[in-house]
């Protein structure tokens, strides 16, 4: 084992693991993350917090984590590039870290041009495939990214994002590739909705033997609307949302729209687990968390591992 | 008071605009002697200084008159001007003098009619307008110089 | 070239309103190209600034003068003879012309009639757009020739990003991804296998994070 992650000894015990997200609230509401993160004990093998999502303010990633920390789950520190310079970053590493947080993910983040602050000047120090770089650095090396030695360096498991449906498409495996070997150890990926997509993306990634350097989890949304599935289809960069799914959200009445997303997601989460190459899902469940529970179930993949 | 009698300056293109012009004095077509017509190789030779300097001098109103769409005899003079035009404009609203005294027409050689039509309605519209807000400025300056 | 374009008319007019006798100063280098403060705009304004203080009943005395290069002190000199006559200085120049000026006539206030914009090129007629941040290390060699640090809205020195969509940035429509253009170019240049090697973290310290930068040519200096 490189760390003490729970995520890597489930991933490694070869079980499917199970990440969910809880998005910080706009205010310095601790009840607020306990509420979101209490729905999701026991179902989840740890939960992601998001830093600044969609570039608007929330309570810190760090202080959030923290608190999940306390209630005896295991917190994902996001951390993005866009807000913090490299001292700033490995300094809330080592913070995070002194707090028993072991696992993060290293993203580039939304550009602030979407967020609540566009008057805000972008940091970007270094890029995500550089961030993982530097934390795999702090681990191996015990080495800061200046070069100075790390008083007990911290041990993170290292996760990014990949996603398979952005453009150009040829270039979605070389970068897994780079992400790998810059030393990430796990990638959660895009909502997919386009599995066709996503399987031709995952055997690129299986003829390369990717999938055997860094565990994929697949990122799963339920739709909640007809109108979600067609904003998502519109307005989000980067997002593969083919008619049918649009069409079949849209065929249901108003009232039986969000059970049919929910149908939808364990459908897709069945399918992905004959993927080859596919170690478990992430799923986001954006201002409905308290969903999680029931799409672990329907999908088949409650009970969680325990005493790894 | 005496009556308001508008400046109104027409940067006309040598091939279409004056020679329409020429053609309304032939047909014998009426239209306003306010209308001072400045005579150019080409409507897109009117750079945004000239239209400047035409208000700043006095012009209570100034208009290009170039050839049709796809007719200028250099190709695409009379599009650039109609750029220059509009640049122009917003320029004299930033400034206070108002966009609206300035415009961009276009026409053939044979629309002594359209000539006549344009120089009436833009002399009318500069009437209703009233005089460029520079004009007192001016006035007083003469006043002063004379005194 | 360095971009610029002219300050809103009602922020140039409140910087010169308490002076009487102005100096417009524009420059024949990077802005005259980018039609902002050349000759031909220095009479534009001077124009418009006149009409507007005539609407309110004033004249002012606005003298135009436009030098071969406002950030060279030798032709800043040429000023000097019309320095006694101007109350303030507005100059159509880069900030690196304002600040010559003000670094010459420490007692003539100087106020900005352009806001600098980046170093670019010219699409085309009309169309100017950023191509460097100067960061004091090229990389364009290991990028096709293309730059993403001026041109990747992230900045990603190992993109695209996960926003990329049909070759443009997800910031907009209008802004091209950068990366696309890198990947077509490596392409076309047979390089694709550079792709995978990683760029690592860039020093700062050759551009604006080392602080005010400076160049001396040994050879050259006095």
């Amino acid at each position: 084992m490189k760390t003490e992650s729970r995520l890597e000894k489930v991933l490694a015990s070869g079980n499917l693991a199970v990440t969910s997200e809880c998005g910080p609230p706009r205010g310095a509401l601790p009840d607020k993350v306990r509420e979101k993160a209490e729905m999701l004990r026991g179902y989840v093998d740890a939960v992601n917090v998001t830093d600044n999502q969609t570039a608007m303010v929330r309570m810190s990633s760090f202080a959030a984590c923290v608190i999940i920390k306390q209630m005896g789950l295991d917190p994902i520190l996001q951390m993005v590039t866009r807000d913090r310079n490299r001292l700033a970053m490995q300094a809330d590493i080592l913070g995070a870290y002194a707090h028993g947080i072991d696992t993060m993910l290293c993203l580039s983040g939304d550009h602030p041009y979407f967020g609540d602050h566009p008057q805000a000047m972008n940091v970007h120090d270094i890029d995500s495939i550089q961030f993982v770089q530097m934390v795999h650095q702090m681990r191996e090396e015990g080495k800061f990214m200046g070069g100075g030695d790390i008083l007990n360096p911290p041990k993170m498991f290292i996760g990014a994002a990949a996603n398979p449906f952005a453009d150009p498409f040829e270039l979605r495996v070389a970068r897994l590739a780079k992400k790998a070997k810059a030393g990430t150890d796990f990638v959660q990926t895009q909502c997919i909705y386009n599995l066709d997509k996503f399987e031709l993306w995952m055997k690129g990634v299986r003829d390369r033997g990717l999938h055997e350097k860094v565990h994929i989890l697949a990122g799963i949304t339920p739709m909640k609307t007809a109108g979600m599935a067609r904003y998502m289809k519109n307005k989000v960069p980067g997002m593969d949302v083919p008619d049918e799914v649009v069409d079949r959200m849209a065929g249901v009445p108003k009232e039986k729209m969000a059970e049919e997303g929910i149908k939808i997601c364990v459908e897709s989460i069945q399918r992905l687990k004959e993927v080859k190459g596919v170690s478990g899902f992430h799923i986001m469940a954006i201002e409905w968390e308290q969903k999680v529970p029931e799409i672990v179930e329907k999908a088949g993949l409650y009970p969680r591992p325990e005493n790894l | 008071m005496e009556q308001f009698e508008p400046v109104v300056v027409a940067f006309c293109c040598h091939y279409c605009a004056y020679t329409a012009a020429d053609m309304a004095g032939s047909k014998r077509l009426a239209y306003p002697a306010n209308v001072n017509i400045v005579r150019v190789p080409c409507s897109g030779k009117v750079d945004a200084i000239h239209l400047m300097k035409a208000f700043e001098k006095g012009a209570d109103g100034v208009y290009v008159a170039g050839c049709l769409e796809g007719d200028c005899h250099f190709k695409n003079g009379n599009t650039q001007v109609a750029r220059r035009v509009a640049y122009v404009k917003r320029l004299l609203d930033e400034i206070g003098i108002g966009g609206k005294r300035l415009e961009m027409f276009y026409m053939s050689a044979g629309m002594g009619e359209r000539f006549a039509r344009i120089a009436t309605e833009m002399t009318e519209k500069i009437r209703d307008l009233g005089p460029n807000p520079v004009k007192s400025a001016l006035n007083k300056k003469k006043g002063k110089a004379v005194a | 070239m360095i971009t610029a374009e002219r300050k809103p008319l009602e922020e140039i007019i409140a910087s010169v309103k308490p002076f009487q006798r102005i100096l417009l100063v524009g420059c024949n280098e990077c802005v005259t190209v980018c039609a902002a403060g050349g000759r031909k705009e220095v009479g534009l304004l001077a124009s418009a600034l006149q009409m507007h203080f005539m609407t309110e009943g004033k004249t002012i005395d606005i003298k135009e003068i436009t030098l071969e290069r406002q950030c060279d002190p030798e032709y800043v000199e040429e000023l000097n003879v019309h320095m006694d006559q101007a109350d303030a200085v507005l100059s159509m120049a880069c900030g690196c012309g304002v600040q010559e000026i003000a670094r010459r006539y420490r007692e003539k206030p100087v106020f900005p009639a352009v806001n600098t914009k980046f170093m670019g090129a010219s699409e085309r007629q009309g169309v100017w757009a950023e191509r460097c941040q100067g960061c004091g290390d090229c990389l364009l060699g290991l990028t096709g020739g293309i730059c993403p640090i001026a041109r990747c809205s992230k900045r990603l020195l190992n993109g695209p990003c996960g926003g990329s969509t049909t070759g443009k940035c997800e910031i907009s429509p209008e802004v091209d991804c950068v990366w696309q253009l890198i990947w077509d170019r490596l392409k076309a240049l047979g390089m694709q296998d550079r792709y995978e090697d990683i760029t690592p973290a860039k020093n700062w310290q050759t551009g604006r994070g080392g602080g005010p930068r400076k160049i001396i040519r040994e050879d050259l200096a006095e």
